[in-house]
């Protein structure tokens, strides 16, 4: 789905409006570079520095001012040191790595970020500590995100509004606190059934304690 | 020293020289041509197969044969296109060997885009890099390490298989292996050798410095590696030294056996006494050797009248030597206005030989006899006779059929009779060999076997310079075939071998070696 708003997949049907206009209509790397874009792979390039990665959609749209000074606010962002900018990918931990892949999204001062499981891969704390963060700059710079998740207790907390899907189909458009209130559909009422289960259990564990 | 290490050492520099520049071009040249494939058949799978076929059958035709084949091949795009394409030398040889060089350009160029890991490329494209955005800011930085491997293979393969140039006239260190194996002058052969190996070697090295500096991310390394290499092959461009100016720069053919190589020095001596600048073309193959000077690509070499009478005017009945040298003159002038410019005074005829012991045990003296015994008997030819003219007009005439027949290089046919693995062997007249080895050449009633003199040629270049012409002239008319078979035996013997220079000095001491 994601795919398809920035046409690395153009729909068999139907068409995808970015602000009204067809996104068809505009050159796909254009496209792609005004969108934020943050992998499940992460996708850091290996031969590049830090700075080289964060800066890489500013230097496709052949942008040359401030960068040392943008790279280190970029970074201040996601929270890494600034001193990072000259280390290579392969001495990052997976966290900060995303890290650098969220400033990289964020470099060419997008509307829109695509977020494709972007904290799937990473270990339950830097996850919850990242997402969080997320939520924070997505306020802060105003941002539409649009996030891929198969985590629902990630989709409930981080989310304005969530889209179910299961097989290709949309089974479910609301708000979270919507959503906690029951589905008819019984497949969606059990998605959401789950984390709610689990922090009664969880909760249930820590009570006679 | 040794004479003949100091000849070889001698050579070595303009050698070194123009095999490095050869090599090099030919793997710029493969690189030029083999990247660019590559990264047409890393993005599209179909051309990737059929690509990766073609680059690795012509691997596996031998680099001899490969480098022989674009001889024919340009001359038959010269005559059709009517442009003057070199057909001899540095073309042929580049063109084959940047060939080879294909392969492990390909092959690794191929690996090394393809197995970029899919999530790069799917950042590079999520990113909004155009596609050679993409090629150039990741897929070739990435990929650099393995595409520089290949250069390396493509380098070692190449500077090894450039010593074969010289077979089709493009001076490298093959020519001291091919003109030592020849001779059986190992000096020769092991100092060829061995400065093909350090060279392989040496850039061999330089590249892996550029290798690991690319995929350690060291720059340093890198630019070093690089610039010592640039610095090679700089230096092999530089203009040769000791290049006396004024001086007219002639080049001397020859085959590729000992007699060639001795009147080659011959007539060298000769020439550089009358003031021209001379180089050498040794090694030509015996139609090639022609063609070549037809088309000035040499200058001047001494061909054997009944190679010519068969080769070259396609005629098989063979006049005596007067009037077959009269024709050859007239006609040779009219095709390809070749100068004939006289006979030496030997011929180094092709006939039949035999041990003298085996050919009297057996009651043979002539190429009747022969017949009679030969379904009995095994024949060691050298490797053109059997496909020649000669053999199909003696089998003809005389209903001359062996028990066996085998191929072998001058040398070790003459080995083959003396081991007794061979009866019968395709002698030429002039050979030292046939005294020193006590053979018997056989008597050709029948006149199948035409006249070999000895006949100067001279390209049409020069046809019509009388100072060449003078300066050669001594030379004619004045080698007998004894003198020959001295400075033959110098040089085939086993034991107090001479150099081919040692063994001209010998032939015609005009002047102080």
């Amino acid at each position: 789905m994601l795919k398809t708003i920035n046409r690395l997949v153009e729909p068999d049907e139907g068409s995808v409006r970015l602000d009204g206009r067809d996104v068809r209509s505009l050159e796909a790397p254009a496209l792609r570079r005004s969108i934020g874009y943050v992998f499940q792979d992460i996708g850091l390039f290996p031969h590049m520095s830090v700075a080289d990665n964060v800066w890489i959609v500013p230097r496709l749209l052949g942008d040359r001012d401030g960068r040392e000074g943008r790279v280190a606010e970029l970074l201040d962002l996601v929270a890494l040191p600034r001193d990072f900018a000259g280390r290579y990918p392969a001495s990052l931990s997976g966290g900060q790595a995303q890290r650098v892949g969220v400033a990289r999204a964020l470099a060419a001062g997008p509307k829109l970020v695509l977020m494709d499981e972007p904290f799937g891969a990473l270990d339950p704390v830097t996850r919850d500590a990242l997402g969080r963060s997320w939520r924070g700059l997505h306020d802060r710079l105003g941002l539409t995100t649009i996030m891929v998740t198969h985590d629902l207790a990630e989709a409930l907390l981080l989310a304005d509004r969530i889209v179910v899907l299961i097989a290709g189909r949309i089974r479910a458009d609301a708000a979270p606190a919507v959503l906690l209130r029951g589905s008819d559909d019984p497949e969606v009422a059990a998605l959401v059934e789950v984390p709610r289960r689990q922090a009664a259990r969880l909760a249930g564990l820590a009570g006679p304690a | 020293m040794n004479p003949a290490l100091s000849e070889a050492l001698a050579a070595l520099p303009t050698l070194v020289r123009s095999h490095l520049l050869l090599s090099a071009c030919a793997i710029a040249l493969g690189i030029l041509v083999g990247l660019p494939l590559a990264i047409w058949a890393a993005a599209d799978g179909r051309a990737r197969t059929p690509l990766l076929a073609l680059a690795g059958l012509v691997q596996t035709v031998p680099a001899l044969a490969l480098l022989a084949l674009f001889y024919p091949a340009l001359l038959i795009l010269g005559e059709a296109t009517g442009l003057a394409v070199p057909a001899l030398g540095f073309l042929p040889a580049l063109i084959a060997l940047s060939l080879y060089a294909l392969l492990p350009i390909l092959r690794n160029g191929v690996a090394a885009i393809s197995g970029i890991a899919p999530s790069l490329i799917e950042a590079a494209n999520g990113l909004g890099m155009t596609r050679r955005q993409r090629l150039t800011m990741v897929e070739l930085p990435l990929g650099a390490p393995v595409i520089l491997a290949g250069i390396r293979t493509a380098a070692v393969w190449t500077i090894g298989a450039a010593t074969l140039a010289t077979t089709v006239g493009q001076p490298s260190l093959g020519d001291l292996i091919f003109s030592g194996l020849q001779t059986e002058n190992w000096v020769r052969v092991l100092v060829g050798c061995a400065a093909a190996a350090a060279l392989a070697l040496l850039v061999d090295g330089l590249l892996a410095l550029v290798e690991s500096g690319l995929a350690r991310r060291r720059p340093l390394r890198v630019w070093a590696g690089a610039a010592a290499t640039l610095a090679l092959v700089g230096a092999a461009l530089l203009p040769a030294g000791g290049a006396a100016p004024g001086g007219e720069t002639v080049t001397i053919g020859a085959k590729n056996f000992s007699e060639q190589y001795i009147l080659a020095s011959a007539i060298e001596r000769r020439l550089q006494a009358a003031g021209y600048r001379t180089r050498r073309r040794d090694n030509l193959g015996s139609t090639v050797a022609y063609q070549a000077l037809a088309a000035d690509d040499i200058q001047v070499y001494v061909d054997y009248g009944g190679t010519l009478w068969a080769n070259i005017l396609g005629r098989a009945e063979a006049p005596p030597p007067r009037q077959m040298r009269a024709i050859l003159a007239r006609q040779l002038d009219e095709r390809d206005g070749v100068r004939l410019l006289g006979p030496l005074g030997f011929e180094n005829a092709y006939a039949l030989a035999m041990r003298r012991d085996r050919a009297e045990a057996l009651g043979v003296s002539s190429l009747d006899d022969l017949a009679r015994a030969a379904p009995r008997l095994r024949l060691g030819a050298d490797l053109e006779f059997l496909t020649r003219p000669e053999w199909r007009s003696v089998r003809d005439a005389y209903g001359i059929a062996f028990a066996e027949q085998r191929s072998y290089s001058p040398t070790f046919m003459y080995r083959a009779i003396a081991d007794g693995s061979a009866d019968v062997i395709t002698a030429f007249s002039s050979d030292g060999r046939i005294a020193a080895l006590d053979l018997v050449l056989l008597a050709d009633p029948r006149r199948a076997l035409p006249s070999y003199e000895a006949l100067v040629l001279v390209s049409p270049g020069r046809a019509g310079d009388s100072r060449f012409a003078e300066a050669l002239a001594p030379l004619i008319g004045r080698i007998q075939v004894e003198r020959m078979r001295r400075a033959n035996l110098l040089v085939d013997r086993d034991s107090d071998k001479r150099t081919p220079l040692e063994a001209a000095c010998l032939l015609d001491p005009f002047q102080a070696c």
